[in-house]
């Protein structure tokens, strides 16, 4: 009863998925304020080190439903599974990661439970609320935070009378941190039988082709990143050039992806990664408020930009105003003729 | 044998160019003040329908969108481009609705169109990003879903297998009918306006649109195909208590202006001096190199 649920995901190398151990680090804090447990609920056919794995994050509970079927991740056995365990166990926050499954699967799940779903949460804090018209005191409700309605605003939404108390949270987003290394939480294992029916397997999977992830602007201790100022693919080269000199890996605005300049997986942003390399150079990005909640923890900011008023210089810690096909050649020019 | 696709359209405001007056006190979106804008993802779900219809004969496709009275606009442009019908839910009690609202009214407007085999959505609109009112409407409607479509890799009256575009690669599906498919940007885009249809559609209007301009009813008698339906909640016998801002577990607390953390930055031109000295101090203080 009452405690705070994150949905794991399985990757192609029977893992727990990254964005899942971050939502983990988040659910114990969160858990740890509302004085409650942390449960997982892992569905797969098999997972290496699931418990050795999830402990140290501070799990109390890991709900794992095992079967052959249920391996690649298919909707509606996940779904049955998901939403039965809900009504059993009574989270009053569950959580999942922004993922091409749980935004398939959580807005099932909320549905069916005729519950509030917030996705892309940038932050999410607990806190009160006293409703204007009753006077009704709300205590210890989930703050789910996010840019909304191009990047003007940030919104927090609340779900003051609904649970479980739902959202999503991008990869990234969260950091990722080891609780206690020798945690010890239970294992209970459901029977799959009892919660998915033959005919929830209904749809038929004819071929996958996953890669692992080749992009890892996450990772990245140096980011070049272009936004719709880079005008086209072909100028992107120049930020690749700089990229591959200076060891570090080239990201995009929504707005470049947008407009075909650089592959999705590139996209830094509260619909993309966030990251927190020690240095980040935005080239001809104008600063949205849903680029910078992805950029905005780098540690050193250079902002490369014709217009002076752009919104990323006043987060940038240096600014240069010009033209970025004239100013990255001259830097990739004496970072050449300075280093070995 | 007759074939039915329902297209889920949303007008949304084109939150590419907001204004100053875009929210209302009450953290609601207020539309009205911005440029309306068929939502893209929307053309791509339209498009994968026409492609249907291509392919299946005596397929009728039926646009549905939620939104005030001028969300016609989307139905009309849908019959310009080949849809075969519309129909605009549009009350007062929908007003304010959360992803969860929504996908219970249009739900139950789906389920009053009937018979339908597919219902075919883009994955989400501009306006709100949460891709939720998809997979929601699909359970509410008890059939599989199938999100991120990106091409339809074969369709018959029995079966459609379609390719997905998932975060790290693709995944073909197959599903009986009916079914839910939201549709993904990477898939083609929509066919233009057909000048033939433009010319034939062009007067098509909702009742709300022919009493705005003062046109008469008899209109639809000699020419039914012109009129574009519109329903309201008891149209769709939709329960109050699950419609609009009542029906909405979720409640926008507070909404903050952006305000930006202001750095002390260095302002640097881009002549040669300016450069060297930047690329040397972070060599020097090890950040590059």
């Amino acid at each position: 009863m009452d405690n705070v649920l994150v949905y794991c995901e399985v990757t192609e190398e029977k893992t727990i998925a990254e964005v899942s151990l971050e939502l983990l680090s988040k659910g114990r804090k969160l858990a740890n304020e509302l004085k409650v447990k942390l449960e997982a609920v892992v569905i797969s056919d098999e997972v290496n080190l699931l418990e050795e794995t999830l402990y140290p994050y501070g799990v109390d509970i890991i709900n794992y439903c095992r079967d052959e079927r249920l391996f690649p991740y298919q909707t509606i056995p996940h779904f049955a599974i998901v939403t039965k365990l809900i009504e059993e166990e009574k989270p009053q926050i569950a959580l999942f990661g922004a993922t091409s499954i749980g935004r398939d699967l959580a807005p099932r799940v909320a549905s069916y439970l005729r519950t509030g779903l917030t996705a892309d949460c940038t932050t999410l804090e607990i806190g009160s609320h006293i409703e204007n018209k009753t006077k009704k005191e709300y205590k210890d409700l989930l703050y789910q935070i996010r840019p909304a309605f191009g990047g003007n605003i940030i919104a927090t939404i609340i779900n003051p009378d609904n649970r479980p108390q739902m959202a999503t949270v991008r990869e990234g987003v969260m950091k990722k941190e080891i609780f206690d290394k020798s945690y010890k939480g239970t294992l209970k294992n459901i029977v799959a039988s009892s919660y998915v029916k033959a005919e929830d397997f209904c749809l038929k999977i004819i071929s996958r082709q996953i890669e692992a992830q080749k992009i890892n602007i996450k990772g990245a201790q140096i980011i070049v990143c272009g936004g719709y100022g880079m005008k086209s693919r072909e100028n992107f080269q120049i930020l690749y050039q700089l990229a591959e000199i200076i060891q570090g890996e080239v990201g995009a605005t929504r707005a470049a992806v947008d407009a075909s300049m650089a592959e999705h997986e590139r996209q830094i942003g509260q619909t993309g990664v966030t990251v927190r390399p020690k240095l980040y150079i935005a080239c001809g990005v104008s600063g949205a408020v849903q680029h910078r909640a992805g950029m905005q923890e780098s540690s050193k900011i250079i902002s490369i930009n014709i217009d002076p008023k752009a919104p990323i210089n006043s987060i940038a810690d240096y600014t240069i105003i010009g033209d970025v096909m004239e100013i990255v050649p001259k830097m990739i020019q004496y970072y050449k003729s300075n280093t070995k | 044998m007759s074939f039915r696709i329902v297209v889920l359209a949303k007008q949304v405001p084109d939150t590419r160019n907001v204004g100053k007056d875009a929210m209302k006190e009450d953290g609601t979106v207020n539309r009205a003040a911005l440029p309306a804008i068929f939502n893209p993802e929307d053309l791509n779900a339209l498009e994968m329908a026409l492609q249907i219809k291509d392919k299946i004969k005596e397929t009728t496709i039926t646009v549905l969108t939620m939104g005030p009275t001028r969300a016609a606009e989307v139905v009309r442009e849908s019959l310009y481009r080949g849809a075969d019908n519309g129909i605009v839910v549009s009350d007062r009690k929908v007003a304010g609705s959360d992803t969860l609202a929504t996908s219970y009214t249009i739900a139950q407007a789906i389920k009053k169109i009937g018979n339908y085999d597919l219902v075919i959505a883009g994955r989400q609109a501009i306006d709100g990003d949460t891709a939720q009112v998809g997979p929601q409407t699909a359970e509410k409607l008890s059939c599989p879903q199938i999100t991120y479509a990106e091409e339809i890799v074969d369709v018959n009256e029995k079966t459609i297998q379609i390719k997905r575009r998932l975060e790290r690669g693709i995944e073909v599906v197959e599903s009986t009918y009916p079914c839910l498919i939201t549709v993904h940007s990477s898939a083609k885009e929509c066919r233009n306006r057909h000048a033939k249809r433009l010319m034939k559609y062009k007067n098509a209007h909702s009742p709300s649109e022919l009493q705005e301009l003062s046109l008469d009813y008899t209109l639809f008698n000699e020419k039914p195909y012109l009129k574009i339906e519109e329903w309201s909640a008891s149209d769709i016998n939709a329960e109050d208590s699950r419609l609009g801002l009542t029906g909405s577990p979720t409640k926008v607390k507070k909404i903050e202006n952006v305000v930006l953390t202001q750095k002390e930055s260095k302002q640097l031109s881009s002549s040669n001096e300016d450069i060297d000295n930047l690329m040397k101090e972070l060599i020097a203080s090890h950040i590059l190199g």
